[in-house]
C-alpha cells in the first residue's frame, strides 16, 4: 500500500499556492467554501488510493 | 368494553373467530407463536408451515392495514416469496422498473440502470403496495393450509401481557370476547417497530433519529411519466427539500416530499395544502386523486441481540432503517427466510437449539449493513451539519460535468441480500478460481435451466449441487442436484475459472460450503457445521 507523502514534491510551490488563493478572488465566504469542497473531492478522486486518502484526512487533523 | 382497532384496514383477511383455546380450563400449549401478521410474520408462518411445523399467528387486526408503507420489493424478496409459492402473484401485479434518475434543481445529475442480468426469474425490483404483498402471503397461507400446512392466523388477538420463563412463554391475549392465556415454547416477535414484546421485556432499541419529516402522498392519476424512479434534490418546484416520484400498480404514484424538522403536522396533512405541493410538482393541469397521505420521521436502530432465550425478534421489531434503499420489509423477509429452516430443524430435533444463535449472528450482521447503507443515504439526502451540506452540494454540482462524482450521489443504495461471510455455519472456501459472488455465505444467484430456473431446483432442505464433479455419499437430509457444467449461466456464476465444483446449499439458498472436490467425510463435517453442530 502506498504511503501519504508529506515531503515537498512541488517544483514551484509558490506558483500553485498563488493559483489556489487566486481561485478565491472575489468570492463570498460561502462560494469559497463550496469551491474548496469541490476541489477536495476532485483531488480525492484523482488520488484514488483509499489508504492514502485516509492518511491525508488524519494528517489534516494533526 | 367494545373492541377498538388501532388503524383501518385495506383487506379484511382473517376475521376474528372464537377459538376453543379461549374456553380451555388451562392455557393451551403451542410450539411456536408468531406475534404480528405483517410481511415478516406472514412469511415466517408460511415457511414454517410448509416445513410441517405447527405455527400460530396472532395479530390485533383482522387483516392488512390501510396505506402502503413499503412499495419497492427487491429480487431477493421475490425469490423467497417464489419459494413460498407467492412470487408469481407479486410479479404479475407489480410494476417492474430498472431506471432511476436524479435531479438537482432543474438538471439531471445522475441516472442509474439496474442493468438486469439475464437468466434470473425475477427482476431487480418491483413496485407493489405493501398491502398487496401481505395479501399475497395470506393467499399463499390459505393454499398451503388446503394442502395440510399447520398454520393458523387469529385476528383481533392483542397481546397485553407476557411472562417469559426458561423454556417457554405465557401470553395474555385480549379479544372482542375478553382475555385468555396461551403457552408457547417459542415466541417470535414480528410485532413491528413499536414492538409491544420488546417494551414488555424492557429491552433497548438504540440508534439514531433523523430530525426530518417526510410527507408521503400516494396519488391516483393517468400519467404517461416513464416507469422510472425520479428523485430531486432541492427541486426547482420547491415542494420540499427533496422529492420523489415512483410508479405503483393501479395508476397509483408515490410522491414523497422532505418537509424539514419543525413543522405543524396537522396543518401539513391538510389536503388543500398537500395538493398545493403536488400541483407545484406536476403542474396545474394534471388531474389526480389523493389515495393515501401520511407524515413520517425516520430512525436507524437495532436491538443489541435478536434472541432472548425463547423469544426471537424479527423485522422492524428487531431493527429499523430509513426507507432510502428499501431495506425495511426486504430485510425483514430475509430474517424470516433465515429463521424458518433453523427453527423447524430445532423443533424436529434435527439440530441443537444453539442453531438459533446463528440467526442472531447472521441477521445482526445484515442489520448493521442495512443500517450503514440507509444512514449514509439519509445523511446525504438530509445533511445535518453545515459541512455535510456543503459537501453534498459540491457532489451534486460536480456530478453535472465530472463523472467521478455521479456514483457519490446517494438517494438510496438499493437493497441487496447480505453475504454471511463470518457466519459460524459457513465452511471456508475451497474452490479456487471461482466467482466471489457465490462464495460461502452468499445467497445463490439464479440461473436459466432449460425452461426453468436454478432456484426452483433447490428444495426445502439442504442441496448438494454438483457441476462436473464426483458426488460423494451424502448425509441424511441432503439432496443431490447434478447439473450440466457447460450451462453458460452456471459456468459464469458458479465455476469461473474452476473446471468442476460441489456446492452445499442451505434451505435458505445460501451457500454453506464449496469445493473443487470433496469426500463424504468433509461433506458431513460441513453439513454438521451448517446445522449448528460444530464443536
Ligand atoms: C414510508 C415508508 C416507506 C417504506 N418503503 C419501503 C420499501 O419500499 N421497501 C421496504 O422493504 N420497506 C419499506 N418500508 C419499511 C416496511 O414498511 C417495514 O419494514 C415493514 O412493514 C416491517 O414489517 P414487519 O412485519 O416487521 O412489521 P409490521 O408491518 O409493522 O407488522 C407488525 C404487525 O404486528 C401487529 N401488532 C402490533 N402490536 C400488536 C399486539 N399487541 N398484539 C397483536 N398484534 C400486534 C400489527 O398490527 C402489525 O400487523 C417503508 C416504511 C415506511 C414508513
Amino acid at each position: 500500500m502506498a504511503n501519504l507523502n508529506l515531503d515537498p514534491i512541488l517544483s514551484n510551490p509558490d506558483d500553485l499556492y498563488e493559483a489556489l488563493i487566486a481561485a478565491h478572488d472575489g468570492l463570498t465566504r460561502e462560494e469559497s467554501e463550496a469551491l474548496n469542497a469541490r476541489l477536495i473531492l476532485i483531488l480525492m478522486n484523482h488520488l484514488g488510493d483509499p489508504g492514502v486518502i485516509r492518511q491525508a484526512i488524519e494528517a489534516a487533523k494533526r | 368494553m367494545t373492541w377498538q382497532d388501532r388503524y383501518p384496514l385495506s383487506f379484511r383477511l382473517y376475521p376474528y373467530a372464537r377459538s376453543a383455546d379461549q374456553d380451555a380450563a388451562r392455557p393451551v400449549h403451542h410450539p411456536v407463536v408468531i406475534l404480528g401478521a405483517g410481511p415478516v410474520g406472514l412469511a415466517l408462518a408460511l415457511d414454517l408451515g410448509l416445513r410441517g411445523a405447527p405455527v400460530l399467528v396472532l395479530d390485533d387486526h383482522e387483516g392488512v392495514g390501510q396505506g402502503s408503507r413499503a412499495i419497492c420489493f427487491a429480487k431477493r424478496s421475490l425469490d423467497i416469496a417464489h419459494r413460498l409459492g407467492c412470487g408469481a402473484d407479486m410479479l404479475a401485479k407489480g410494476v417492474v422498473w430498472n431506471r432511476g434518475r436524479v435531479f438537482h434543481d432543474r438538471d439531471e445529475v445522475y441516472a442509474f440502470d439496474l442493468l438486469p442480468e439475464d437468466g434470473h426469474r425475477h427482476p431487480a425490483f418491483i413496485n407493489l403496495q405493501q398491502p398487496w404483498f401481505e395479501r399475497f402471503l395470506v393467499d399463499g397461507i390459505a393454499r398451503a393450509k388446503a394442502q395440510g400446512a399447520p398454520i393458523e392466523i387469529r385476528g383481533r388477538n392483542r397481546l397485553s401481557r407476557m411472562d417469559a420463563a426458561g423454556d417457554g412463554v405465557t401470553l395474555r391475549l385480549d379479544t372482542p370476547d375478553g382475555p385468555y392465556d396461551l403457552r408457547t415454547d417459542w415466541l417470535i416477535a414480528c410485532d413491528g417497530a413499536r414492538s409491544p414484546i420488546r417494551e414488555m421485556m424492557g429491552l433497548g432499541f438504540e440508534g439514531r433519529v433523523f430530525e426530518d419529516n417526510f410527507l408521503i402522498a400516494d396519488v391516483k392519476m393517468k400519467a404517461d411519466f416513464p416507469t422510472e424512479r425520479w428523485f430531486w434534490f432541492e427541486p426547482w418546484f420547491k415542494s420540499g427539500a427533496s422529492a420523489l416520484l415512483h410508479k405503483q400498480p393501479d395508476d397509483i404514484w408515490r410522491i414523497d416530499f422532505q418537509l424539514g424538522w419543525n413543522i405543524d403536522r396537522k396543518a401539513e396533512l391538510d389536503p388543500t395544502r398537500i395538493r398545493k405541493r403536488i400541483d407545484l410538482m406536476l403542474g396545474p393541469d394534471v388531474d389526480y386523486e389523493l389515495d393515501w397521505t401520511s407524515i413520517y420521521t425516520f430512525q436507524c436502530r437495532r436491538m443489541e441481540r435478536f434472541r432472548h432465550g425463547r423469544v426471537i425478534f424479527a423485522g422492524d421489531a428487531a431493527h429499523q432503517v430509513s426507507p432510502f434503499g428499501a431495506r425495511g420489509a426486504n430485510s425483514g423477509v430475509q430474517d424470516a427466510d433465515n429463521l424458518g429452516w433453523k427453527l423447524a430443524a430445532v423443533l424436529a430435533g434435527a439440530a441443537p437449539e444453539s442453531l438459533i444463535d446463528s440467526y442472531d449472528a447472521e441477521r445482526i450482521h445484515a442489520a448493521d449493513e442495512n443500517i450503514r447503507n440507509s444512514t449514509r443515504a439519509t445523511d446525504f439526502i438530509t445533511p445535518k451539519s453545515p459541512q455535510s451540506h456543503l459537501f453534498r452540494d459540491a457532489v451534486l454540482h460536480l456530478a453535472r460535468h465530472a463523472p467521478f462524482a455521479r456514483p457519490m450521489v446517494n438517494s438510496g443504495r438499493l437493497s441487496l441480500p447480505s453475504v454471511y461471510d463470518a457466519s459460524p455455519l459457513v465452511t471456508r472456501d475451497a474452490l479456487p478460481g471461482s466467482p466471489a459472488r457465490t462464495r460461502p455465505g452468499a445467497p445463490c444467484p439464479d440461473a436459466r435451466l432449460g425452461d426453468g430456473y436454478l432456484l426452483d431446483h433447490l428444495g426445502r432442505g439442504f442441496t448438494l449441487l454438483a457441476l462436473g464433479a464426483t458426488v460423494p455419499s451424502v448425509p441424511d437430509g441432503v439432496a443431490v442436484l447434478t447439473l450440466d457444467a457447460a450451462n453458460p449461466d452456471l459456468r459464469d456464476r458458479y465455476l469461473g475459472q474452476a473446471q468442476r465444483a460441489l456446492y452445499l446449499i442451505r434451505p435458505d439458498q445460501h451457500v454453506a460450503a464449496r469445493w473443487a472436490a470433496c469426500d463424504a467425510d468433509k461433506l458431513a463435517r460441513a453439513f454438521d457445521r451448517a446445522m449448528g453442530k460444530a464443536a
